[in-house]
């Protein structure tokens, strides 16, 4: 499985939960398999097209997707995802 | 809101302008837009004159209703109210009519301008019951979280690149500082501290404290106002890492305007970045309004951000104000310390080398108009980035203590003088 940690400000839409798991796939797809069992939380993550919103960072293995493939990056088993929001830092 | 929170109103969504309370969060709910301060300024208006401004101590703190802290700041007090020097030898090399430096390089207590984002975040850090503070940092700001974290009481954790230059790193680790090193740039830095600090309730500055820490920055634009005689200089060349302090000077011109302070007039807000880093200064060249990420390679490692929070704001507001933004390679930077140095006798760091390079070129694009008035933002010490100069500056000549040693090395230099 895939395990995606979840920041605070989604914690209360996932019942709680700071990580959730998820089958294999692509980023893309991880949101929409979130998306269906969390109702609302591809609405806070992307825009009315689909696309991740600007405020939105994700990171597999600590790399920022958008230098690997952004939302059509793979993941794996064991992969870790972290969604951060972009606005911190400088 | 009550009277509790000051002039203070609500936390506000740049985004959608849903309001929060004003607790320590800093990230829309809905559409992770970032949250700011929203102000009363009816209130403010009624309350701050230039005569109240002028009857108070010479630091940041005189603007104190236009910064988010409820009472009576505790952390900092006696930050800001920087230098701004006439560089009429600068301006002369530069090409242009009127110049000045607002020097934060010699900024209380810790040489940069994160003294004034910090003195806000801790300030209300405190009201807000906090005991420990943290940050993500590519040193200054670790510099000064630590020192005025020590100085108020509060434990402090900074984390920075693992390489950053040894002023920055023994500047924060004499206050006694937890300094934690993270072998990444500064974008996984700043990664690992949003992650941080959603698991543990501290104060981050620049994470869930952050609407309140930018707010610190207008304090220069509001000072480089009131030095200059109650003015907005036609031109601001602002330094950009994250982009936040440049979206923050242009806010204290618009709200000193919107207080009834000064007339409303029209400015050019101009950023500087480094080649090796430049995602918002290429954005802007290209028309852009949007950035793409780049990995850092700089000496400019106090703007090595490559993922820059505010870089969205930051294109908007040079657009906004017809502005440009150009960027300086390694090289550049050190011509640009060098000649701030040399000419005004002002050491800065290397972001201090980027904002007079980047000057110079704005300048001889005729971007900045020869004709006009120009205010450059000096942000931090050049004795913190020794090693960007060491080797770049010539090197002492050693001889012994003999007037005719020293004749002799005279004598190569200026045979005039000694022949006379």
């Amino acid at each position: 499985m895939v395990h995606i940690s979840i920041p605070p400000t989604l914690r209360q839409l996932c019942g709680g939960e700071e990580t959730v798991t998820v089958r294999p796939g692509t980023v893309g797809e991880a949101v929409t398999q979130l998306h269906h069992r969390f109702n609302g939380i591809r609405d806070r993550l992307c825009d009315e097209g689909g696309r991740l919103r600007g405020s939105v960072l994700v990171f597999v293995n600590e790399e920022d997707i958008r230098f690997l493939n952004e939302q059509d990056t793979p993941l794996k088993p064991g992969d870790l995802v972290s969604i951060i929001p972009a606005f911190a830092g400088g | 809101m009550s009277q509790s929170h000051g002039y203070m109103k609500a936390l506000k969504c740049r985004e959608c302008g849903r309001e929060y309370p004003l607790a320590a969060t800093h990230v829309c709910e809905f559409d992770f837009g970032p949250l700011e301060v929203a102000y009363d300024y009816d209130r403010i208006k009624k309350s701050l004159t230039r005569a109240v401004i002028c009857s108070r101590p010479q630091t940041m703190w005189r603007y104190r209703e236009l910064l988010p802290v409820a009472g009576e700041p505790t952390v900092g007090r006696q930050v800001g109210y920087t230098p701004l020097v006439k560089a009429d030898r600068l301006a002369q090399r530069l090409g242009i009519r009127e110049l000045w430096i607002k020097n934060d390089a010699v900024n209380y207590p810790t040489l940069s301008f994160k003294d004034r984002v910090v003195s806000v975040a801790l300030s209300r850090s405190v009201e807000l019951g906090f005991k420990t503070v943290a940050c993500a940092s590519t040193g200054n700001l670790a510099n000064s979280v630590a020192a005025n974290a020590a100085a108020a009481g509060l434990d402090a954790y900074v984390f920075i690149p693992s390489d950053l230059e040894l002023g920055k790193v023994v500047n924060s680790l004499v206050y006694g500082a937890n300094v934690i090193g993270i072998k990444g740039h500064y974008d996984e830095v700043n990664r690992l501290c949003a992650e941080i600090a959603g698991k543990y309730g501290w104060a981050f500055v620049n994470v869930n404290m952050r609407p309140y820490y930018a707010e610190g920055s207008k304090s220069m634009g509001y000072e480089i106002i009131e030095q200059l005689g109650w003015r907005v200089p036609e031109h601001t060349v602002v330094p950009m890492a994250s982009g936040s302090l440049l979206t923050k000077v242009h806010k204290a011109y618009q709200e000193f305007i919107k207080v009834g302070l000064i007339e409303d007039t029209k400015w050019k807000m101009h950023g500087a970045q480094a080649t090796g880093c430049s995602p918002i200064s290429s954005a802007q060249k290209a028309g852009l309004d949007f950035f793409k990420p780049v990995k850092p390679n700089t000496i400019a490692k106090s703007l090595a951000i490559g993922t820059p929070a505010d870089g969205f704001y930051s294109l908007k507001v040079m657009k906004e104000t017809g502005g440009h933004a150009d960027d300086v390679t390694d090289d550049e930077i050190r011509e640009g310390i060098r000649l701030l140095a040399e000419c005004e006798g002002i050491f800065a760091e290397t972001a201090g080398g980027v904002t007079v390079g980047v000057a110079k070129k704005l300048i001889a694009a005729g971007k900045i108009a020869a004709d006009s008035s120009a205010v450059l933002c000096i942000t931090g010490n050049g004795l913190k980035t020794i090693e960007a100069m060491t080797g770049h500056v010539g090197a002492t000549r050693e001889i012994r203590p003999s007037l005719r040693e020293f004749e002799a090395l005279l004598a190569h230099d200026q045979p005039a003088m000694v022949a006379a």
